[in-house]
This record gives C-alpha cells, sequence and structure tokens, in this order.
C-alpha cells in the first residue's frame, strides 16, 4: 500500500522534471511557433555548462546565458529566414540539433561526464529525494517568472502582443524583431536552466537532449500552444499518468499508455487544454 | 524556389552532421600490394558512440603495434574506418561497403545485439569474416563471426555464481528492453529456478529511458538481497543516480551490472555506484604482464586520463587474433584463416584466451570485481581457469529448452 501512496510524490516530481523541459519550448514553439528540434541540445548545452563550473548554482545563471546566446545565435542566423514556414524549420532545426550533438561529442568527447551533486542535496524526505525537490522548486520557479515576465513587465507585455497580432503591434511601434529575439533567447536560456537540474538525476552526454525533446513537444501540445497554464496542467497529468502506469505495468507500456492517452485527448480537444482566444492564429 | 533553397539547407546541415568523424584512414590503391585493409566498423555517432568509439580506438591501436613490428605477412594492415551511427540498417549498409567496395580481409565491429544481427547476413552471404568484440547473450554461432566477448556461460552465470556464494537468495532483474536482457534474464530465471534463488520482479525498461524513480520505488518495496541488472547505455546513469539518491547503498542491496565497465562508471559518477559488483572477464587492474603493457600503450595513445575496459580489450585482441591466424594460415583467404583460428592460444591482458575452432567463441576466465572510490575496478573473484564457451548452454542440465524458445 506504502507503494500506491509513493507514486504519488513520484509522479508530481516526474511532473516537474517534465515542466522544467518544456517551460522554454512553451515559450519558442507556444509563443512563436517555431518547432525547435535544437530545444534538446540547448538543455545538452547547460549540461555541460554544469559540467565546466562543478557548481550546481553558480551554474544555474551561467547555463541559463549560455543556452539563451546559442538560441539567439540560431534566431537570428537561421530561423528568422524560415518564419511562417514550420516545417522546413523543423528540418532546419533538427539538422542543428545533429550538428550541435557532433559538436558535443568532437568537444567533451562521446562518454558521460560526471557533474558532482552538491552535499546539502543529498539524504531526502520520505520517498523524495532533496535533488527532486530541488527539481520541483526550480519549476514552480521557473513558471512564477516567465508569469511574472508575460504578465507584469513591459517586455512580457510586448511579446503578448506580438504572439496576439503581429502586424497591429508592428503598427503600434513594437518592433517584433526584437521581440523575436528576446523571446527566443529566454526560452533557449529556461532550457538551460533544465540542463543543470537534470545533470542531478540523468546522464550528461552528447545524447542528454534527445531523451526529452518528445516529451517536451508532447507537454506543450497536450497543454496547448503558448499557454502556461496548459502547460502546468498537462505535466502534471502526464507526471501522474506516468508514474501510476508504470506502477501497475512497465516502463515500456506506460509509455505507450500515455502516448495514446495524449493522441486520444488531441482527437477530442486538438487545440490543447488551454486554448488561446485570438484571431490572429490560423 | 523557396521551398527548395530551405530544404537544401536543411540537408546540407544533417549531411554535415553525419560528416563530423571522417573515417581516419583510408587506403591508396597504389600500393596494394604492399598492404591489407581491415575494416573498423562501429558507432561514431547516435547514442550507441558512447561505448564503442573506445572499442575503435582500441583496435586501431593493435593494428598500429601490428605495423610496428613488421605488419603480416609482409604487409601492413590498413584500417577503413566506418560509422555505424548506432542505425542497424546503417551497419548492414557499411559492412556491405565494406566487403564490396573496399575488399577488406576482415571487419572488426559491432556493439550491440541488434548491430551484430543485421550484420550477419553480409558477412555469411559474402562468406567474409566479422570479429565481434562485446559480452552478448549467446544462443548464436555464424560460421563467419569471431565472438571475442563473453558468451553467458562466461559472465552471467559466473555472476550468478557468485551471488549464490554470497548468500544471496532472493534477486530483482532490472534490464533494457531488448534481445540481450531479455535472453539473459531468460537464463537467470533457469538458474534461479534450479539453484533455490527466488526471483521477485523482472522490469524492463525503453533503451534511453531516464526516469527510475517509479521502478526505484518497486525494487525497494519488494526488497530483494540484490539486484541483476542488464540496463545498456546512458540508462545505467540515470538508474544508479536516483537509487543512491533514494538512499539505497550497495551493502543493503549489491546491484550486479553486466553492462557497467571502467568508461561507463566515470559518466556515472563513483560516488554513485563504489562498491556494487560487476561481472566481466577483463578489468583494467587485471594483473598480468600483457595487460601492463596494452594499459600504458593504450594511456601513450590517447591520453593519461583514459581508462581501459573489457569491450576495448576484447577489440584488441580480435585484431591480433586475426592476425595471429592469418600469419598461421598463411593467406587473408577467409576459409582458410577461420581454420587456423582454432586452437590459437595468446596470452592476453585478460589472461589466456584460445579460440575454440567449433563456436569461434574464446575460452575466457570469468572475473567478478567490485567498484572502488577511485573508479577503477578491483577483482573479488574468479573462476580460477579459462571456461569453456558454450553459446548455446549445453552443458547445463537446468538450461534445456532455453535454445529452442
Amino acid at each position: 500500500m506504502t507503494a500506491v501512496v509513493n507514486q504519488l510524490p513520484i509522479g508530481l516530481s516526474i511532473a516537474a522534471v517534465l515542466l522544467l523541459v518544456a517551460l522554454g519550448l512553451t515559450v519558442t514553439f507556444g509563443q512563436m511557433g517555431v518547432i525547435n528540434m535544437a530545444h534538446g541540445e540547448f538543455i545538452m548545452a547547460g549540461a555541460y555548462t554544469a559540467f565546466l563550473l562543478g557548481d550546481l548554482l553558480l551554474a544555474l545563471p551561467a547555463a541559463f546565458v549560455v543556452a539563451g546566446l546559442m538560441g539567439l545565435a540560431l534566431e537570428r542566423g537561421a530561423i528568422r529566414h524560415f518564419y511562417g514556414r514550420p516545417l522546413d524549420t523543423l528540418l532546419l532545426t533538427w539538422g542543428v540539433s545533429l550538428v550541435l550533438q557532433q559538436l558535443a561529442r568532437d568537444l567533451f568527447g562521446a562518454p558521460n561526464v560526471q557533474v558532482p551533486a552538491p552535499s546539502w542535496l543529498s539524504g531526502g524526505i520520505g520517498i523524495l529525494p532533496y535533488n527532486r525537490l530541488f527539481i520541483m522548486a526550480l519549476a514552480v520557479a521557473g513558471v512564477a517568472g516567465i508569469w511574472l515576465y508575460l504578465t507584469r513587465t513591459r517586455l512580457g507585455r510586448r511579446t503578448q502582443a506580438v504572439v496576439q497580432n503581429r502586424r497591429l503591434a508592428a503598427t503600434s511601434g513594437i518592433d517584433p524583431g526584437r521581440v523575436d529575439m528576446l523571446t527566443f533567447f529566454i526560452g533557449s536560456g529556461l532550457a538551460g536552466l533544465a540542463g543543470v537540474a537534470l545533470t542531478l538525476i540523468g546522464p550528461v552526454g552528447p545524447a542528454l537532449g534527445t531523451y526529452y525533446i518528445v516529451d517536451a513537444f508532447l507537454v506543450v501540445v497536450a497543454g496547448g500552444l503558448g499557454q502556461l497554464r496548459g502547460a502546468v496542467l498537462a505535466a502534471v497529468g502526464l507526471g501522474l499518468l506516468n508514474s501510476y502506469a508504470e506502477f501497475w505495468s512497465d516502463a515500456s507500456l506506460a509509455k505507450v499508455l500515455v502516448f495514446a492517452a495524449v493522441i486520444g485527448f488531441l482527437q477530442v480537444r486538438p487545440q490543447g487544454l488551454v486554448a488561446l482566444r485570438s484571431r490572429a492564429l490560423t | 524556389m523557396r521551398t527548395p533553397r530551405a530544404l537544401v539547407s536543411a540537408l546540407l546541415l544533417t549531411t554535415l552532421a553525419a560528416c563530423g568523424s571522417p573515417p581516419s584512414g583510408s587506403g591508396s590503391s597504389a600500393d596494394a600490394q604492399d598492404e591489407i585493409k581491415v575494416g573498423v566498423l562501429h558507432s561514431l555517432s547516435g547514442t550507441m558512440a558512447i561505448s564503442e568509439v573506445t572499442v575503435r580506438d582500441a583496435e586501431l591501436l593493435a593494428i598500429e603495434e601490428i605495423n610496428q613490428a613488421g605488419g603480416v605477412l609482409g604487409k601492413k594492415l590498413v584500417p577503413v574506418v566506418e560509422d555505424g551511427a548506432s542505425d542497424w540498417p546503417t551497419f548492414a549498409e557499411k559492412a556491405t561497403k565494406l566487403i564490396r567496395q573496399d575488399k577488406v580481409a576482415t571487419v572488426f565491429g559491432g556493439w550491440t545485439s541488434a548491430s551484430r544481427k543485421a550484420m550477419l547476413p553480409v558477412f555469411e552471404r559474402y562468406k567474409s569474416l566479422l570479429w565481434y568484440p562485446v559480452q552478448y547473450e549467446g544462443l548464436e554461432s555464424s560460421p563467419n563471426i569471431f565472438y571475442t566477448g563473453a558468451t553467458t556461460n562466461q559472465q552471467i552465470i559466473p555472476g550468478l555464481d557468485y551471488l549464490k556464494e554470497q548468500g544471496k537468495k532472493k534477486i530483482f532483474l532490472v534490464g533494457s528492453d531488448y534481445v540481450f536482457p531479455r535472453t539473459a534474464n531468460k537464463i537467470i530465471k533457469a538458474y534461479a529456478a534450479a539453484n533455490g534463488m527466488q526471483v521477485l520482479g523482472e522490469e524492463y525498461t525503453p533503451l534511453g529511458h531516464t526516469e527510475y524513480s517509479t521502478l526505484v520505488n518497486k525494487v525497494v518495496q519488494a526488497g530483494p538481497d540484490a539486484v541483476f541488472n542488464t540496463l545498456n547505455g546512458d540508462s545505467n546513469v540515470a538508474f544508479f543516480k536516483q537509487l543512491k539518491s533514494a538512499g539505497v547503498s550497495a551493502e543493503a542491496m549489491p546491484v550486479l551490472s553486466v553492462s557497467v565497465a571502467e568508461e561507463e562508471v566515470k559518466g556515472i559518477g563513483v560516488d554513485n555506484i563504489a562498491g556494487h559488483p560487476v561481472a566481466w572477464n577483463y578489468y583494467q587492474t587485471t594483473d598480468t604482464p600483457a595487460n601492463q603493457a596494452f594499459v600504458k600503450a593504450f594511456k601513450a595513445a590517447y591520453g593519461e586520463d583514459k581508462v581501459t575496459s573489457d569491450p576495448m580489450q576484447a577489440g584488441y585482441n580480435a585484431v591480433h587474433l586475426w592476425a595471429e591466424a592469418v600469419k598461421k594460415a598463411g593467406t587473408t583467404e577467409v576459409e582458410a584463416v577461420k581454420k587456423a583460428a582454432g586452437g590459437i592460444a595468446l596470452e592476453r591482458p585478460e589472461g589466456l584466451v584460445t579460440i575454440d575452432g567449433e563456436n569461434q567463441h574464446l575460452y575466457k576466465t570469468a572475473r567478478i570485481g567490485v567498484i572502488r572510490p577511485d573508479g577503477l575496478i578491483e577483482q573479488v573473484w574468479d573462476s580460477g581457469e579459462p571456461i569453456k564457451p558454450d553459446p548455446y548452454l549445453k552443458g547445463y542440465s537446468w538450461a534445456g529448452g532455453l535454445a529452442e524458445e
């Protein structure tokens, strides 16, 4: 019986991981409509930043900047020319993700590297280790930060304006190009944060991003494009579903069940859990 | 015209990625008379690169050593390196290329059983020769493959003997969801039934799985004396990190792994895995004169911080064993080399190995080791003498019927 009860906090901690890897995507994919397959590699860049610095707390802001700048370079250098062509962007960013993986392999070697976990994160409360609680706290902080940014700052409100009606925003004096840059910087930076957190629980190697990218898209699509509230609800739902499905069956079947659930759900509600009401979106 | 341009850029990028590691040596046809081409086919990109790149390094080192010593039959060996890219059809395709286009004398390569099974028909069809350097699930004996890693009776069964000796009666099986762990676990369950051991649970996770909290919860609730771990690749990192942070110690619940070697320990983080046992035929610390020379040569070639591991050593041995067989046969012709190979015995880093001419596996000494706090592995048990390879487990009464399934 305790095992069944234990699965509840485990489900929530899975949800926190899902939310953390998807948070950046809700910004870039959700707000800007860019299918960024290289998002996983920005997560990887964050993890390698933690490896290079060797200090978790120091790595958090550094990884945000590193991954953010990589995102900025990708947006300015390539994606900018592909706006409005989602399939081309998908191919482009997928290619970029392969290049980045091989780059990591050449720079850091093919084997995984070790990022030592800080001693203050050893131990735990009940079934949840401190490192899981840290990830949950980081996910909550990330959501709060994005929410505050979008609703309480001038830049955030401009971002929303551009998302809701790009041309009207432009005629009101907002430079959509600059907003795109900033949005992509923040979205990619969040991937970097996720990468640092993931060093606590998973492998740190060139293929790191590929393990999380599908889950990240799953959360964003199920939650509703660009909807912070939707992403949170989807992450919690999928986390709990994953936890209990795996508990009563096994890991492979749990994956199948989660995918089946999302596909079934999208048949009923193609726009996801929470839909944005806007005249500008197609 | 806009779409084609976008497509071209995207495809260009993908192609660039695929070319990330160009082959390091390709033979020139000018002096083909004085050289023998050999293929080296491992995943240099993709998820398996983590393991296979160092095996390639060890094989290239062996080729270099043989050339330094004057080559084979008076000719220099020229490696043709190809990337299997962690993709099984690619392995078959590249194997065909090596045989048909480069006309290599033999190929050293593969890691996953899936890659070997993809290459097997190619080598059988073209009557060519593959040297496969990794421990595997047995139940195979192709006339065109030499297996220089352990088969099940040289690794998994000794591992179980060790657990039994330690008085571990209740075990839990954890593995990746593909052919090696599933076959290994069939054998483990048959062994357990015959030896009064109890299997409390059997769990599989997809390759590349990184979320182990549920599985750790299940294992802890079952409360086994030991866990038998056949997880492969990056999953081991996630599993051991999450097991450690759940507060499970190596003393309370040792996890015996058969796919974690020196190289993987670094990536898992030694704090997370120190004290847990592993089963192999070779460790960097194995005390033989040949091993001291191998470790020294490997570090000199690739860096002081590099470690050596069982599959690397098996790849390194494969090249030397093939060269020995060619010398004995006096030709690189496949049938003659196969005939000459049977009975060849060499002192290798892992100790004496002998090629079994019948099933083309090696006699190998089984060794159980425990991971030390410095990341190396210390041997705590060995089988005393090289074990005869028995890929179909014909010599074990309890294993009857396993081969037929």
